[in-house]
């Protein structure tokens, strides 16, 4: 079937416990190969260790992991051989530099010398850090060195690249750089990404898909515009408007339309209860009447709203931690 | 794609056989340059190698000085067996005191110092079986115990044939290469001792102690623990007969016997000195009748052939605990 979109990851009931703790809690999920699926989560979430199952670093306690179909636990030689995988915080060694460690990782990987030089040229040079590639990775920044990391989950050629918070202790410019550098890997190599990540915001943006995972739990997934409405279903909804001209006119042509239950006034705007999504409607009769239009948001419904209810406190603890 | 297909699956698996034992290469190389260009292990070996000459220039002055006076049996296993007034080591006890430090400083940090620098996850998730890299770790250390062994002792082989000009015959050589094999495995059963630390305590510094800690216990206490229990139960006083003072003796160098230091000291000395004819204690009616002169080279071998055989079952079971340890540890970090 090629309407059908191929599944390169898929966990079925995955659970793990540590004694009394859940960390892992019967998780379902699917990633579509060629996309971007963003596992998103506040710190202790469960996020490394699902991702540990999946590579086969630590078994389950119930469940399965399936990459390629290859279940992780029975065969993790045939998973390791097509999944990239940058830890946090990854390490190298300090001492060699770091084409010395690629070369490691190409001989871990069965490449030849000629092979496996080509190959860490290639990828040092996707990762912008060709001319660095001789110096010592004690020298190297946390940027470079997450870069090097990247270039390190190239060298196997790998099917499936998962990166765990790849993102953290980085400056804006070089978050920027990765974002870029990982969005690439996935829209001109067609490889399947997975990204996990306690800061929404930063990793949202080039996320195909994403997973909300607390405590354990996947409680939403898909893109970013049905997360909304998976979280909030059932809740009545608040648009934010602003348009010209303003004043009683414009309040009382909302108070006409269908589904707008509420309007009150906020500031410069008028924020507006509705029972359901009523933007279309809205566009088109202020559109009609002669009304510029200058904002409109669906509250509620936004990353801010998702990430307030679920990451604020974690997320602002996690930042500490890192810094 | 073709990834899920029945025929991709089985031309996998050979193929993953292969893989993992060039993984285990890849580790053994990696391993063995890290520790010859390293700074730890040029130190231990100027260390050791100092230690040795002065051993061995003690012993070849001590030998000349007595040429003409004593029989000379043997003069070129006295070479390492020899110890003089200025210095009292000789260059086996030289090897055996240093030789566990060699051991443990190689292996404390095989594990936890990859979880320190947090590589252990990125290497462990190359296609590579997870004893790929303690079996590669285990192997490349072996072979530069090796190295340094045997360089060492043909060092001092060389040099004590140009400075007492006697050439080795070939019992003397035989009984000098089992010496090495011997203080291969012994050093060894310390790196695997650290080895197994490194897996089990997450942090280095604990490790490293935890290995010192045992070597002083083996080298030092364990004699002494196991005079002190022979002696609670078969105490020797002045008006003991034989058999208490048999039963003493036989029981103290038994326990003794549990510390691979104590199987490797008694194995050296029986291979070093022909004329050692019995480990145990020996009664004077048992002395009577027995032919005088040294053991050949097979008759010393059968001797401490116990002794091989438990020094190397010592070294299976660390490496042994060691893996299952760590196969069934979790990898975070
Ligand atoms: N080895 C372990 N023993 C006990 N609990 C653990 C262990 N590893 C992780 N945990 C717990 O499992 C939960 C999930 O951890 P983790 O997967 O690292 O979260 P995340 O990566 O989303 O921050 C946390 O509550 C953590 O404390
Ligand atoms: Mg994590």
């Amino acid at each position: 079937m090629t309407a059908e979109k191929q599944i390169l990851v898929e966990t079925i009931d995955l659970t793990k416990c540590y004694g009394d703790l859940t960390a892992v809690d019967h998780l379902n999920l699917k990633v579509e190969k060629g996309s971007i699926f963003g596992l998103l989560g506040p710190n202790g979430a469960g996020k490394t260790t699902t991702i540990l199952m999946i590579l086969g670093l630590t078994e389950p306690t119930e469940g399965k992991a399936l990459v390629a179909g290859y279940d992780a636990t029975r065969n993790p030689l045939a998973v390791k051989s097509i999944v990239g995988y940058l830890p946090d915080n990854v390490g190298f060694y300090d001492e060699l530099t770091g084409r010395e460690n690629l070369y490691y990782t190409a001989a871990l990987n069965g490449l030849k010398r000629d092979d496996a030089e080509k190959r860490i040229t290639w990828a040092l040079e996707r990762v912008d850090l060709l001319k660095d590639g001789d110096r010592k990775v004690g020298e190297y920044s946390r940027g470079m060195r997450q870069r090097l990391g990247i270039a390190d989950v190239l060298i196997k050629d790998p099917e499936l690249i998962i990166l765990d918070e790849p993102t953290l202790g980085i400056d804006p410019e070089g978050i920027r750089e990765i974002l870029e550098l990982i969005k690439g890997l996935a829209r001109d190599d067609g490889r399947t990404v997975l990204i996990s990540s306690h800061l929404l915001h930063q990793v949202q943006q080039i996320c195909d898909k994403v997973g909300i995972f607390v405590e354990g739990k996947l409680i939403a997934s898909g893109s970013i515009d049905e997360l909304g409405t998976q979280l909030f279903e059932g809740k009545s909804l608040q648009v934010e408007l602003k348009a010209e001209p303003g004043g009683e006119s414009l309040v009382r042509l909302c108070r006409s339309i269908d589904g707008i239950q509420e309007v009150r006034k906020h500031g410069d705007f008028l924020l507006l209860q509705c029972s359901k999504d009523i933007r279309h409607v809205l566009v088109n009769r202020l559109t009609a009447e002669g009304y510029t239009l200058m904002h409109l948001r669906l509250k509620g419904f936004s990353l801010d709203d998702i990430y307030q209810r679920y990451f604020q406190k974690e997320g602002y603890h996690g930042q500490n931690i890192s810094s | 794609m073709a990834k899920t297909s029945v025929l991709d699956n089985i031309g996998f698996d050979s193929m993953s056989l292969l893989q993992a034992n060039k993984g285990i290469s890849a580790v053994v190389g990696k391993e063995l340059a890290d520790h010859l260009s390293g700074k730890r292990f040029m130190i231990l070996s100027l260390l050791v190698m100092a230690a040795c000459m002065a051993a061995l220039y003690v012993a070849a002055s001590t030998i000349r000085a007595s040429v003409g006076r004593d029989e000379l049996d043997f003069v070129f296993l006295k070479l390492f067996t020899t110890s003089g007034s200025s210095l009292p080591f000789s260059f086996i006890s030289f090897v055996s005191f240093l030789g566990p430090l060699v051991g443990l400083t190689m292996g404390f940090d095989a594990i936890n110092g990859e979880r320190d620098r947090r590589t252990l996850s990125r290497i462990l998730s190359q296609p590579i079986y997870r004893d790929a890299l303690i079996n590669g770790k285990f192997i490349a250390g072996v072979a530069v115990i090796a190295i340094m062994i045997f360089s060492l002792g043909f060092t001092v082989a060389g040099l004590g044939l140009i400075v007492i000009g006697v050439p080795p015959t070939i019992e003397e050589i035989l009984r000098i290469l089992a010496y090495l094999v011997l203080s291969v495995i012994y050093i060894s059963f310390w790196l695997g001792l650290s080895m197994l630390f490194s897996v089990y305590f997450r942090q280095t510094s604990t490790s490293a102690l935890a290995s010192i800690a045992v070597w002083l216990f083996l080298a030092v206490f364990a004699g002494l623990l196991a005079g002190m229990v022979a002696d609670s139960i078969y105490p020797v006083t002045d008006s003991a007969d034989v058999d208490q003072i048999l039963l003493n003796t036989r029981l103290h160098q038994n326990l003794s016997r549990i510390s691979p230091t104590n199987l490797y000291d008694e194995a050296i000395t029986t291979l070093l000195n022909p004329s050692v004819r019995t480990l145990g204690p020996v009664l004077l009616q048992q002395a009577i009748g027995a032919i005088e002169g040294p053991l050949s080279f097979g008759q010393s071998l059968l001797l401490i052939w116990p002794h091989v055989v438990g020094l190397i079952a010592a070294v299976l079971v660390c490496f042994a605990v060691a893996y299952i340890v760590f196969m069934r540890q979790e990898i975070r970090a």
